[in-house]
């Protein structure tokens, strides 16, 4: 593309200006509409497991409804509580927001389909994900609400018990690739997907997520029947919808990243499936660990507190180190490590 | 310029592109929807109640011992990026000093275990 702006008379800087905005357009924009319909499809999927409809009503099966949402949010208005830190308080969802789209920019697609293919794509991702707490516990800070600031701790203290975790399952992925760039990961898994020999962690992984995200039965920073909205109990209008649009896009993310470390991303899983293009297998799997994310939500009560906090640091950790130190000796003493 | 540095240009568009959508985003919702702020709607949601005090009051230092804990245990995984990377040509060596590593950590993490640092009642 940049070619072929050059010879239509653009300047080389102009060009590779033009096509990088499209390249992220091309991102932002479906990851916007797949956050719209997610939620539609939380409602639908929600709906039937509790045998009612669901949204029905806007458009035919409802499927504008997610538009008539955001619409309505649009149209409110967006209030400062008095006692609040206006600049902080209207920071933190967009730090939420920005924090969830940029994260996307080393996910690969296909085979050379990736914005940014850094060396070190899955420490970015990490490092992103890690700075997800800022959003939550600066919005609980300034918000100067109770309900806010006691969900804005629980939130920030569940995060960072689990973000341990995910740590050692990603370290455990690296052992098998011998990479950190995520294509090269999705690559070693031609022979074998992750989710065979590291299964366990692939699980871990899973529930972690849920747990990272803030999502049933984990979603106790914002369990409306104690807290109220936890650390959004203050927001309203579009601010209120950049930490929903934020959730839902740090969801996709964790669906996008089960599918490169353990269900080999673009590849299809029969050769005789090969001529269906990466992407869309990529997105499959991406549906399906999505689905199962409002499975868990429609099926599993919330946890206790302390529960959560338990399964974080007395199961979850010393088995992801145990199994670490498994997987490295058993390919340190088979001679299996990638060099 | 180096084609390692190059690889984080689009990362920084992404980053300028994300922040002008979020200001868009929110400037908008300002702009075409009608404020009318009035004392009672800015007060900070409470159970019918004025709040007695300010919401920034002491809280449970169990947070902050999450948060401790949370360090010592993010730079072991710091530690183990580049280790796990370069294994394979690090060879055995690096296998056990990684180990006796690991291990000195998991007595710490035990120690903390029978204290009862991870206990949350």
């Amino acid at each position: 593309m940049v070619n072929s702006l050059m010879q239509s008379g653009f300047n080389s800087f102009f060009a590779t200006a033009i096509d990088l905005v499209a390249k992220i357009m091309l991102i932002i924009v479906p990851l916007l509409v797949a956050m719209a319909y997610l939620t539609y499809a939380e409602r639908k999927v929600l709906a039937a497991s509790q045998h009612r409809r669901g949204p029905n009503v806007v458009g035919p099966f409802g499927l504008l409804q997610p538009l008539a949402d955001g619409l309505k949010l649009l149209m409110k208005e967006t209030i400062v509580p008095s006692g609040a830190n206006r600049f902080l308080f209207l920071i933190a969802p967009m730090v939420t927001f920005i924090l969830a789209l940029v994260a996307w920019a080393v996910i690969p697609f296909d085979q050379g389909m990736v914005l940014s293919n850094l060396n070190v794509g899955i420490l970015y991702i990490f490092a992103i994900s890690s700075l997800g707490v800022y959003g939550i516990i600066v919005a609980g800070w300034a918000s100067n609400s109770r309900y806010s600031f006691l969900g804005a701790l629980r939130s920030a203290a569940q995060m960072v018990s689990y973000e341990v975790s995910i740590g050692l399952v990603l370290i455990t992925v690296l052992l098998c690739a011998g990479s950190m760039n995520l294509s090269a990961i999705v690559e070693a898994q031609r022979k074998i997907w992750y989710i065979v020999p590291l299964f366990p962690m692939f699980v871990i992984f899973f529930i972690s997520g849920l747990a990272e995200t803030n999502r049933s039965p984990f979603d106790l920073p914002e369990g409306e029947s104690e807290l109220v909205g936890g650390y959004f109990t203050e927001y309203s209008a579009m601010s209120f919808a950049l930490f929903y649009l934020g959730e839902y896009m740090n969801m996709i993310l964790v669906a996008a990243m089960t599918a490169v470390l353990f269900l080999g991303g673009w590849l299809s899983p029969l050769e005789s499936l090969e001529f269906i293009p990466g992407p869309i297998w990529l997105f499959a799997k991406m549906a399906l660990v999505l689905f199962l994310f409002l499975w868990v939500r429609a099926t599993v009560p919330r946890y206790r507190y302390d529960q959560l906090m338990r399964l974080g640091w007395k199961v979850f950790l010393p088995f992801t180190l145990f199994y670490l130190v498994l997987v490295a000796g058993v390919l340190v003493g088979m001679g299996w490590l990638p060099v | 310029m180096n084609s390692l540095l190059i690889e984080y240009l689009p990362i920084v568009v992404f980053l300028a592109l994300a922040t002008g959508l979020s200001l868009v985003i929110v400037l908008a919702s300002v702009v075409v929807a009608r404020q009318k702020p009035d004392a009672e709607k800015l007060s900070a949601y409470e159970c019918g109640f004025a709040a007695f005090q300010n919401a920034h009051s002491p809280f449970d230092v169990r947070y902050y011992l999450v948060a401790i804990l949370f360090i010592i245990f993010d730079l072991e995984v710091a530690f183990l990026f580049p280790w796990a990377i370069t294994l394979g040509k690090i060879g055995l060596v690096g296998f056990w000093s990684m180990m006796g590593f690991l291990g000195i950590l998991t007595i710490g993490f035990i120690y903390e275990w029978r204290k009862g640092a991870l206990d949350w009642e």
